[in-house]
């Protein structure tokens, strides 16, 4: 299949004069390792809640396996298959690990007890949270609760599974774990777009990178690609071109 | 299994009270026990109302009074035009009830927090003044209601009332708890904590919020519904009285919010200590201890009576607490 799984066409999104996103286009194939990156400030957050219908668009539009979806609300694009993590983990509190699971496959898979209880129980198994499958989420770490956090967006059942900065905070040894469940989540067959700024976690996990700097996208390609790309290397450092 | 076993207490529990209710009306000749009674039932089904969706969704409403004015004054209205008996009356009320919560909540369900609670004080505000210019049910001076006679079995109205309530009371409650553990209670609470994570878990937030606005509300003006033939008056300033708002929220916090019996325990405690206080004392004592006692279990309960009881109880069986 050579259509593409979310196809975002010219993005605009202005916060009063504040443009945070500029005429962006982008397709992401089914079953593709992307990688977005960018400077503090750059959009990537704006194109995610874009995308997931958190935020209005001002023009342009996105598409989801060939559906034009830029007017459904944030739950009915869920359903299709859109499920995102947050930059900082937004559990619901009162509840226990489990349930917070349940919720997602409760309102997404239709309304099964038993059911989703057990593939709930398995996901967190896979997911190494097992053991804490019935305590209270606020009692969780860091780590697992960026854990819970895709187990969760997991339990929607996605095709695309966007990680927003599921990584920032986390030591490396927990870089790592978090990294290998999502290289095993994208082996099953979900699309995954990633946000990080931890470069060499993007360099090993993408397929393809794109750079965003002041709402546009300024490299686009490889990691390694990107990664040499003057503008790119720019943006981040703020080194001056020198030649 | 359990839950099955559950649900057949909770009916059997739910009949017996119930039938005890029309047992006492025929075994006692007083008439005050009823009539104080009365009230603590309605503030039973007020209090559970209130908190579908203050508890549940966590949106706080002070509209209580709008409601409740509004279910007063739509059995009024019916009574008046057309003499219409008090089961129509209720049922009308819960129609019109749902009716207001709809619209309200489609006004006023995308603020949050203070915003949405500021707007629910305002509506009051609004029907009241809209009631209080109206000649056909009275105006701002009332107007009396002559209770027609009860119907049999009952040999007097306010007996008639009071087991009307305690049905009220199991509908109001059985609805309440079937939401709690239904997907509607589980959304609701899920948006409550987190409404962005909840939408993006596929919860339809908006629709939830209305849904239980819709229930609430319904409740709410049925509850109001029979007043007017309880006090044999109806007038604005006593059928849209803040207390009303106030008793009804207070007594869903001290009871607890998380559970279906907390209303109700709540109203049960501050209503008949109400109604102790208005016989014993005065009737304005009784404002003075709700505040007090809304203080009282602030800072010492603030997961109210349920709260108090789970801290107990994870106290002598050494659980740590995490199951609720």
């Amino acid at each position: 299949m050579s259509q593409a799984l979310l196809d975002v066409k010219g993005v605009t999104k202005r916060f009063g004069g504040f443009t945070a996103l500029d005429a962006v286009s982008v397709a992401i194939r089914p079953g593709e390792r992307f990688g977005l990156v960018g400077p503090n400030g750059s959009g990537k957050t704006t194109l995610i809640n874009c995308i997931s219908g958190v935020l209005g668009l001002d023009k342009g539009t996105i598409s989801f396996l060939g559906a034009d979806i830029s007017k459904l609300p944030t739950y009915l694009r869920t359903r299709r298959g859109i499920a995102r993590s947050f930059q900082i983990p937004r559990p619901f509190r009162t509840m226990t690990v489990i349930e917070n699971l349940m919720v997602a496959f409760e309102f997404t898979a239709g309304h099964g007890g038993h059911q989703s209880h057990d593939e709930a129980m398995a996901l967190l198994e896979q997911m190494g949270l097992g053991a804490k499958a019935f305590r209270p989420s606020s009692e969780l770490s860091q780590v697992e609760l960026r854990k819970m956090e895709l187990a969760r967006a997991m339990a929607a059942r996605p095709k695309l599974l966007i990680s927003d900065e599921a990584m920032a905070g986390l030591s490396s040894a927990e870089i790592d774990e978090v990294l290998d469940l999502l290289i095993k989540v994208n082996q099953d067959g979900i699309t995954i777009i990633m946000i990080e700024h931890i470069m060499h976690a993007v360099m090993r996990f993408s397929e393809r990178v794109m750079c965003l700097d002041a709402g546009r996208i300024i490299a686009s390609g490889t990691p390694a690609e990107v990664m040499a790309d003057q503008r790119v290397q720019e943006a981040y450092l703020g080194a001056s071109s020198q030649g | 299994m359990q839950q099955a076993q559950r649900g057949w207490i909770f009916w059997a529990v739910a009949a017996l009270f119930v039938g005890a209710a029309a047992v006492a009306t025929f075994s006692i000749k007083n008439e005050y026990p009823f009539f104080a009674g009365y009230l603590i039932l309605q503030f039973m089904v007020l209090a559970t109302a209130w908190n579908i969706l203050g508890g549940y969704a966590g949106y706080v409403n002070f509209g209580t009074s709008a409601f409740f004015g509004l279910g007063v004054y739509t059995a009024v209205f019916l009574f008046k035009a057309t003499g219409a008996p008090l089961l129509v009356q209720i049922a009308v009320a819960a129609a019109v009830g749902a009716l207001l919560g709809f619209l309200v909540g489609l006004l006023t369900l995308r603020m949050r927090g203070i915003f949405f609670s500021i707007a629910t004080i305002a509506l009051t505000i609004i029907i009241e003044t809209f009631i209080i210019n109206w000649k056909f049910v009275g105006g701002a001076t009332g107007m009396p209601m002559i209770r027609p006679p009860a119907m049999p079995p009952f040999d007097s109205y306010i007996k008639m009332l009071f087991v009307n309530g305690a049905v009220m009371v199991v509908i109001a409650v059985a609805l309440a708890r079937f939401i709690q553990g239904s997907w509607i209670g589980r959304g609701l609470r899920a948006l409550r904590d987190d409404e962005l994570a909840a939408a993006c878990s596929g919860v339809p937030t908006l629709k939830l919020k209305l849904l239980a606005c819709v229930i609430s509300g319904a409740l709410m003006c049925a509850a109001g519904a029979p007043n007017a033939m309880y006090l044999s008056f109806a007038d604005p300033a006593s059928a849209f009285n803040l207390n009303y708002s106030v008793s009804a929220l207070a007594m869903a916090l001290i009871g607890g919010t998380g559970h279906w019996i907390g209303p109700v325990l709540g109203a049960l405690l501050l209503s008949s200590t109400q109604q102790l206080l208005t016989v014993t004392i005065s009737s304005e004592v009784n404002v003075l201890v709700l505040g007090l006692m809304l203080v009282l279990f602030v800072v010492a309960a603030p997961d109210g009576i349920l709260g108090l009881f789970r801290r107990v109880r994870a106290r002598f069986t050494g659980d740590a607490g995490g199951r609720v």
